[in-house]
């Protein structure tokens, strides 16, 4: 099934209807956005609005003793100065998390890890607001904190959350899958067993726009509207009733422009519900906007997963079994996001892309005193994790046995004729057919060229590295038989309505961060009844206005949201065909359909185009029975199963021996996501993905000291790739589309941050293969890889 | 966002101006050039001078020029106009080669020599540059001017010779003819500070002996010149052995700390690494231009 | 205290305390919501406004140390309905994705187009790398600012776009 070509077939439809919608596009949202008229959180101004700001705790582990807020209330300008103690009484101190924990919305007993939130400060100005909080004292008692994750479960450690009742250590939970007898029986008989152990650590998606909310309570008719960074504002709405009381269809939460997302904001922080009990207190909208250090010591990080992984195969290169044992830092509260039957996420997918005889893995999740999240940064739930662990695996073997890693990728690939395939952890892979995207990659790199070449280099001493990645997502969430998050099942709704002169509406759950969801998804309208992209309009982002769904995170948008758009337009065009017999006088059955215009079989001059019909719809054609007089339809859309977009990626760098600097040279990178709408798009967002992945692999990194200071709280220390890190991406495609969803496209947000950190560090660890390193962990800085050069390849954690 | 404590502003018409307002506003004064040092300490209320006074527009301080045998710098000379001008390039290739990785091209718009030398960060790398060039500074204050060696001048980590109410108004760099230079620094990311850099001086004479030499380090606990290299490079034609000697000895004359940017060991590989090319490049292009004197 | 700037072409006075950030100066005291703040610490640059026509992050001066200045911010980058190319270039190579880095990165290009009319892709790199974009990959605005050198004011294909045109382009 996979086409090499620029304009894919569409396996849902017939021949009868050919994309007309897809192709590159320019985006419909682009001209506010040069013109500086893009609407953020942060540019919404309400008449009265006071501002917001939070004190947050200097220490990682402290009991509070006491809060003076004395002084900062006598400040002129401030209106209000709220602790954990006054939230106490409202019932609000604790808020639930989206792992069916709680989190303290400020400090009543304890602080547990630096930069928590400890009082709230409400002032007419932004600049008072901040003055003031110099002007609460507190007193803390200092403990002792956990910090070191391995050291979390020891008997003498100190127990953080001790506000949960009968809790005596920092144990979270335990989790498995896949089968242990068997893969323990495949492992004892195996000729070659491989084990190494793989960090992932600490990162933070840090989106530009850091989060905040403008909240604006009415007092005399007790709604709530809610102005938000949030990437899901339906859930949000939904857990807000649940923990303010105030009633749901009495909120409204709205997320205008958002300056990148990544997974940052996803959850629901202390901060947005303090400037609803602020505004409540007040009387008064109150907009509260984090700072960056804010942002990256409280806000969701990702990953930490320390992983012990092996891996089984025969001598002459056949992948037999996978294992791996996980050690998983959750921080303070397990606030990471989680489908609810699987509290690490998809990180069962680690299987990857190879046809194994078994596989098993658990995940221990603990606390410790740092910042609370682990789903976030485009990590598909956990796959970012899963992916770099098996794709370090495998060259590791490779090393082992003194193949060729794309060889021994190629020979241990899922078959095409393989799917749908059931792999040993659960999951059922839609569509595959992994070697013409892994040879593509080959060639657009010349990768045999590129090899003689590394030989040459390193006779010379120089050191050239070329790493390979290939990976399979697991994105779409999800099934609602198998899914949900705090009781959500993870269903999108859609509604489309075509106004009576044949201009479109269509309203969607989901909520772009950038991702151009206002173009999209009127391509995916256009495509399906024929009305240009331009005469529709993509309505996102307000509760108020927009069916339930669940937002966009894990590449979920175009799986889902995509899906119940198609179908809304399926299901008006469908009607459309009734209403146009009705107007020809002929039986819907008689009708073709072709380019946005339902015409009699076998007389093409006869028809109706869309513009038509919806003036028919609403104008005074007597309608079948049945049939309502206007031309609209809604859908929720329930996926039956999740999507596999998958790719191979190849990464050249050159390290500098005397320094350890590592230059990424090249990049190349092929992806699969199904059909493609707008391969613009597309191509955009797998550029964003690459750079996170050259991020993580050499600079980004949330670090702390042993009294659990963060020492990545700002953008002078958590380094993210500028345009003189990355090169200039060389990308190509495959097209193998999804079996079960309506146009067969199976998203691609994060499939470049997922696939591409293991590309990099094996092609640093390649690089330094002359040195005998096998493994090291990112971020390859230039003091890490010197260090490796020198045999002391250490955990960053 | 971090918002800075409140303070008075007052912006100087001239360095006599800025003089007497210093004067009049006394210790919790500041002055402020290009900002981007003091203004994000300000706003972590790390800093909080009750006094800004903004010396923007002496422009009167914003020069550069050859007198004789001096490039005479003034103190608000951009950085972004140090790496622009050719005549800093050709006379001085470290102050370009270190300009180039001094922050970002937007904050080389704003930030000063003035400024950097006065800031004295110990990741900072135009002291390193001006160490190695055995330049002067100019610090004028109530009772005129001073004359400082950069010894004299850089006390230590974010501490200098210029009092309270004294301003740096020039730096003179000595013009040496067949005299040639170069620095690397080491950085996690472009923009970042520097893990660990050196500089390098070198002056050959007719024969292409070395004649003169200073190596300078950045970011590893060393504030003055490695003078150690000098005793056992002049006199020498330049050849890689020496080179190694030289880097051996900045590796030992320095004293890093550990940090997020790397261990003790690894900054000691650096010091006597970049030493070594930085020496290789200076010589080099030393060479050359004696070479196209020749010509 | 008092001061006056020339925003965008149009003269300002305002009356501000001392301690004002440039940013929040443009941002609250103007209204001009398209300049962005993004990190406190003048390392994402997504406050880049032209003083003077030359950039300079927004969040790391003050509001009186432009006292006399000439600040041009996003808002003042087209050309009443005719956008500037570099604007145009965004759109057409598909420069930015959530918008927010964008008009600093805009006004970046600018000011690089007016010194180097014709920059190679590694000084358009240089000319940026005091800015993050984290949606991008930067790639596309390489090639978005190598569209607007392409394609330099008063050329007759982008004089006659209008906003409808750019869309439908």
């Amino acid at each position: 099934m996979t086409i090499l070509e620029d304009r894919p077939s569409n396996p849902a439809a017939g021949d009868h209807d050919r994309p007309i919608g897809h192709g590159r596009m320019q985006r419909k949202e682009d001209p506010r956005f040069v013109r500086g008229k893009g609407h953020y959180v942060d540019d919404i101004v309400l008449p009265g609005m006071l501002h917001g700001a939070i004190l947050r705790a200097p220490v990682a582990h402290a009991r509070l003793v006491s809060i003076d807020t004395t002084e900062a209330l006598a400040h002129p300008k401030v209106l209000a100065v709220i602790t954990g103690t006054d939230l106490q009484a409202l019932g609000l101190a604790w808020a639930p998390t989206l792992s069916m924990d709680v989190q303290a919305v400020l400090v009543t007993d304890k602080v547990r890890f630096q930069g928590q939130e400890v009082a709230f400060v409400v002032a007419e100005d932004r600049y008072a607001a901040r003055d003031a909080l110099e002007l609460i004292q507190v007193e803390y008692d200092v403990l002792p904190p956990v910090v070191d994750a391995r050291k979390a479960m020891d008997a003498d450690a100190p127990v953080i959350r001790d506000d949960l009742e009968g809790r005596t250590d920092n144990h979270i939970f335990d989790w498995e899958a896949g089968n242990k007898a068997e893969t323990d029986a495949v492992f004892a008989s195996a000729d070659v067993v491989v084990t190494q152990e793989i960090v992932y650590p600490r990162v933070h998606p840090a989106p530009m726009e850091t989060c905040g909310a403008v909240a604006d309570f009415d007092p005399i008719d007790g709604r709530l509207t809610l102005y938000e960074t949030t990437q899901a504002p339906h859930a949000h709405r939904t857990l807000f009733a649940m923990v303010s009381g105030i009633p749901e269809h009495k909120i409204r939460v709205v997320s205008p422009d958002i300056g990148g997302g990544f997974g940052n904001k996803v959850g629901i922080y202390p901060g947005y519900i303090l400037a609803v009990v602020g505004s409540i207190v007040t009387g008064k909208p109150v907009k509260w906007v984090e700072d960056r250090s804010e942002n990256l010591m409280s806000t969701s990080f990702a990953r930490d997963y320390i992983m012990q992984g092996e891996i089984a195969a025969t001598r002459d290169g056949k992948i037999l079994a996978l294992r791996t044992n996980v050690l998983a830092d959750h921080g303070a509260f397990n606030a990471t996001a989680q489908p609810t039957k699987y509290p690490a996420g998809f990180f069962h997918i680690f299987t990857g892309s190879y046809d194994l005889q078994a596989a098993h893995c658990t995940v221990t999740g603990v606390y410790t005193n740092k910042a609370p999240g682990g789903v976030a940064y485009a990590c598909s739930f956990r796959v970012t994790e899963a992916v770099y662990l098996v794709e370090r695996m495998v060259d590791i073997l490779a090393r082992k046995l003194e193949m060729d890693p794309a060889e021994l990728r190629l020979k241990n690939f899922i078959k095409p004729e393989q799917f749908p395939y059931p792999n040993k952890t659960g999951w059922e892979y839609d569509s595959g057919d992994y070697e013409p995207t892994m040879r593509l990659s080959m060639k657009m790199a010349g990768y045999d060229e590129l090899r003689r070449e590394q030989k040459e280099k390193r006779e010379r001493g120089e050191l050239m590295g070329i790493g390979i990645s290939f990976f399979t997502e697991t994105v779409g969430a999800g099934p609602r038989k198998d899914m949900d998050i705090l009781g959500l099942g993870m269903a999108d709704g859609a509604e489309l309505r075509i106004h009576p002169t044949g201009k479109a509406v269509v309203r969607i759950s989901v909520q772009s961060q950038g991702q151009g969801h206002e173009t999209t998804f009127a391509q995916i309208v256009a495509e399906e009844i024929g009305i240009p992209p331009e005469d529709i309009d993509v309505v996102h982002g307000d509760t108020d206005q927009t069916p339930f769904g669940l937002g966009t995170y894990g590449s979920r948008s175009t799986p889902v949201s995509g899906a119940a758009v198609a179908l809304v337009a399926r299901k008006v065009r469908e009607k459309a065909r009734f209403i146009a017999a009705a107007m020809l006088e002929t039986r819907p059955e008689d009708l073709e359909w072709e380019k946005g215009r339902w015409f009699v079989k076998g007389d093409p001059s006869i028809g109706k185009t869309m513009a038509e019909i919806a003036m028919g719809a609403h104008g005074t054609v007597a309608l079948p029975e049945g049939i309502d007089g206007n031309l609209d339809a809604e859908v929720t859309y329930d996926p039956p199963n999740l999507t596999f977009p998958f790719g191979a990626y190849i990464c050249v760098v050159d390290v500098d021996p005397g320094t350890g600097h590592v230059k990424v040279r090249r990049f190349i990178a092929v992806d699969d996501c199904g059909t493609r709408i707008n391969p613009m798009i597309i191509e955009g967002q797998i550029h964003g993905g690459l750079t996170d992945g050259v991020g993580m692999a050499l600079m980004e990194f949330i670090e702390f000291d042993a009294e659990g200071n963060c020492l990545g709280g700002s953008f002078m220390d958590y380094l993210i790739p500028t345009a003189m890190e990355v090169p200039d991406w060389e990308t190509g495609f495959t097209v193998t589309p999804s079996p079960h969803h309506p146009i067969g496209a199976k998203g691609v947000g994060e499939s470049a941050t997922v696939g591409s950190p293991p590309a990099v560090v094996n092609a640093v660890v390649d690089a330094l293969a002359p040195f005998g390193v096998v493994h090291m962990d990112m971020p390859c800085t230039p003091a890490r890889v010197w260090e490796a050069m020198q045999g002391r390849t250490r955990p960053p954690v | 966002m971090q918002i800075p404590a409140p303070f008075d502003y007052v912006r100087a018409s001239s360095v006599d101006n800025a003089l007497a307002l210093l004067d009049r506003h006394g210790a919790e004064s500041r002055v402020v050039a290009g900002g981007h040092s003091l203004l994000p300490m300000m706003k972590l209320r790390l800093a909080r001078p009750d006094w800004l006074i903004d010396i923007n527009d002496l422009f009167e301080l914003d020069y550069l020029l050859i007198d004789g045998q001096t490039l005479r710098i003034g103190a608000m000379t951009r950085h972004t106009t140090l790496l622009e001008s050719d005549d800093v390039q050709r006379l001085f290739p470290i102050i370009t080669d270190a300009e180039r990785v001094i922050a970002d091209p937007i904050v080389r718009n704003r930030g000063t020599i003035g400024g950097s030398l006065c800031q004295a960060d110990p990741a900072e790398d135009l002291s390193t540059v001006c160490h190695v060039l055995e330049a002067v500074a100019v610090v004028r204050g109530p009772a005129g001017e001073r004359m400082l060696s950069m010894a004299d001048f850089h006390r230590g980590p974010y501490e200098t010779a210029v009092a309270q109410n004294e301003l740096l108004i020039e730096v003179r760099v000595p013009i040496r003819a067949g005299s040639s230079s170069a620095y690397e620094k080491v950085e996690r990311r472009v923009g970042d500070w520097a893990v660990a850099a050196a500089g390098a001086s070198v002056t050959l004479d007719s024969a292409g002996a070395i004649s003169q030499v200073a190596v300078g380090l950045t970011a590893v606990g060393l504030e003055q010149n490695v003078t150690e290299v000098e005793a056992v490079l002049v006199g020498q034609t330049p050849t890689e052995e020496l080179f190694t000697e030289a880097g051996r000895l900045a590796s030992l004359a320095c004293d890093p700390l550990a940090d997020q940017r790397g261990p003790i060991d690894y900054k000691r590989h650096l010091a006597d690494e970049l030493t070594r090319r930085v020496l290789r490049a200076a010589c080099r292009r030393a060479a050359a231009s004696a070479s196209e004197i020749t010509i | 205290m008092h001061i006056n700037m020339t925003i965008n072409g149009t003269d300002v006075t305002r009356e501000i305390e001392p301690r004002v950030l440039l940013v929040h100066f443009i941002r609250d005291d103007l209204r001009l919501t398209g300049t962005h703040w993004g990190c406190d610490t003048s390392n994402c640059g997504t406050c880049v406004v032209l003083m003077d026509g030359q950039p300079v992050k927004s969040c790391t001066v003050l509001a009186a140390m432009a006292d006399g200045h000439s600040i041009t911010t996003v808002e003042g980058l087209a050309n009443g309905t005719t956008l500037d190319p570099v604007q145009q270039g965004f759109m057409e190579e598909h420069g930015l994705q959530c918008g927010f880095c964008t008009p600093g990165m805009m006004l970046t290009a600018r000011a690089l187009l007016d010194h180097n009319p014709h920059p190679e892709p590694l000084e358009i790199r240089e000319a940026i790398s005091g800015q993050i974009c984290r949606c991008t990959g930067y790639a596309t605005i390489v090639r978005s600012i190598q569209w607007a050198a392409e394609h330099p004011v008063g050329t007759a294909e982008t004089a006659a776009t209008t906003e409808e045109e750019a869309v439908h382009a």
